[in-house]
């Protein structure tokens, strides 16, 4: 049967909801409210148009624009090299057992480490430039998007791959058109762990020795105890973070349309 | 002329487990064959061994004459589920197997073949859309496109509810004469094996073997009501108990 009600009625031409802005209006009232009836002092908790002042007071100057740019850039850059390496090494891994068996248990020791304890090396060897910094949003990024990968490659279903072999297809021919394909939603969502990964990460490498960025602006108006603008900074992360994500979503909408869950029937 | 499909002595074993202890099997151009035989006795090894999907065994298959040492494309296979591929269309299901699958001949043969299983329309669905049905027609669709010489069927019809199986084996009467495979069939349902098959192969418990062997009168289109199918069903059944009662008293 083709399934296909949701055509006609609600779900083709629903508005759209207002339950997720619920929360996030609540947030902003009890913060505006908590300093309004003296919970927080103004300096410890600036209220909303105080921080709206001074981001509006940073994009005049134009390094709200810079900060913007530069951790967006990092991001990019970072992300692409890290999921661009997973994504080699992952298919490799997860094609050829050998090549398991010569790498994966490194990087799963690897991987116990905390990322973030390579930062201080990293700065060590390669100075303050941008080099340390791409290279610990790559870290970042690269080991969701690898895990998952491979993950979704060993657990393709044993019974497609049979039907590829009484076509007599080729090992790469099986890989390209069957594995690869049924592994797509686990690498889909190990892209889009790795961009949050990516975007955590972007503001720790900013912390150390950066001139630019939102991490270097949450750190510089620390040291100045500016918390608006640390509010300002924290607020364009959570932006940021959310567009990615959603981007990332849209992206994934499209390519998956074929799956039969739970998620996609609600989509449609 | 060449024979499509020959199996001699063949035997198969499971690391120390015999599966299959030296079958002999004889398939002519364009000939329905059912394998019927006890659970577990190794009608689908003896498929997969057919089909080249596992090359370790002792004694001979050959297919068009040629031996068997891997999957071959005069070879198709529908296994008991549909396993279509669920992010291709089903007309890019259909068209998994041929060699050129793009451009205008590749299309043409697949319309075809959709046509032939009634799934025309659905040329663009994807398979969540299916039923159990649909999706197995479409299954055999694939496993025709490429026109092989010898179709195997694993008990291709033994998920569906009695009404759907029964239209999916007219289904498959309708593709057998408009490509005139070979076709092997292994199932469990004795009225399928004597609606559909030339000939019905008994096969005996672990290790299989070749127990016995009825022909059903070759006139087509049968009706599932005629006393002499129902009289040929009796005596499958017979026999499998006859099986299984040797069986019993072996051990």
């Amino acid at each position: 049967m083709l399934d296909r009600p949701a055509a006609t009625g609600r779900s083709r031409r629903r508005l759209p909801s207002a339950l997720p802005w619920i929360l996030p209006v609540a947030i902003v009232v009890a913060w505006w409210s908590s300093t309004a009836v003296g919970i927080f002092e103004v300096h410890q908790m600036p209220p909303p148009p105080v921080v709206l002042e001074a981001g509006l007071g940073l994009w005049r100057r134009g390094l709200l624009q810079q900060d913007l740019v530069a951790t967006t850039l990092r991001v990019i850059a970072g992300f692409g090299l890290g999921s661009a390496i997973a994504v080699a090494l992952g298919t490799l891994t997860g094609l050829s057992r050998r090549a398991e068996e010569a790498v994966g248990p490194t990087l799963q020791a690897l991987r116990t480490v905390p990322t973030l304890a390579w930062a201080p090396l990293l700065l060590l060897w390669m100075g303050i430039d941008e080099p340390p910094k791409l290279i610990l949003v790559a870290i970042g990024a690269f080991f969701p998007v690898y895990v998952n990968l491979v993950a979704g490659m060993v657990g393709v279903d044993r019974k497609l791959i049979e039907v590829a072999r009484v076509y007599d297809l080729t090992p790469p021919q099986i890989a390209r058109r069957v594995i690869l394909p049924a592994a797509l939603p686990d690498l889909l969502t190990g892209l889009r762990l790795g961009a949050t990964q990516a975007w955590l990460f972007v503001v720790v490498a900013e912390f150390f020795g950066a001139s630019s960025g939102l991490g270097f602006r949450l750190t510089d108006s620390q040291q100045s105890t500016r918390v608006d603008l640390m509010f300002v900074a924290i607020i364009c992360l959570a932006i940021l973070g959310k567009l990615t994500d959603s981007l990332l979503r849209l992206i994934e909408g499209r390519l998956l349309r074929w799956r039969d869950t739970v998620g996609e029937a609600a989509r449609q | 002329m060449s024979r499509p499909l020959t199996v001699s002595r063949l035997r198969k074993r499971y690391s120390e487990t015999p599966v299959i202890g030296g079958l002999d099997l004889e398939v002519a151009p364009s000939e329905i064959v059912a394998v019927v035989g006890p659970s577990g006795c190794g009608k689908s090894t003896l498929l997969r061994l057919i089909a080249g999907l596992d090359t370790r065994y002792s004694g001979e298959i050959r297919v068009d004459d040629a031996l068997v040492c891997g999957p071959d494309p005069r070879v198709g296979m529908v296994f008991q589920e549909p396993r279509l591929f669920p992010w291709l269309s089903l007309a890019q299901n259909v068209g998994f197997g041929l060699r050129e699958r793009n451009g205008r001949k590749a299309r043409d043969l697949v319309d075809e073949t959709l046509g032939v299983v009634g799934l025309s329309t659905f040329a663009d669905a994807l398979p969540k859309q299916l039923s159990g049905g649909m999706a197995q027609r479409a299954a055999l669709a694939r496993a025709l496109v490429t026109e092989p010489q010898v179709l195997l069927l694993d008990e291709p019809f033994s998920s569906l509810d009695a009404f759907t199986r029964m239209r999916l084996q007219d289904h498959l009467l309708t593709a057998w004469t408009r490509y005139r495979p070979t076709l092997v069939l292994v199932t469990h349902d004795l009225d399928e094996a004597v609606y559909l098959a030339d000939r019905v192969i008994l096969l005996s418990d672990r290790p299989a073997r070749v127990a016995d062997v009825l022909r059903v009168a070759p006139d087509r289109p049968r009706d599932r009501r005629d006393p002499s199918l129902l009289g040929l069903r009796v005596a499958l059944l017979e026999a499998l108990h006859l099986e299984r009662s040797q069986l019993d008293a072996a051990v």
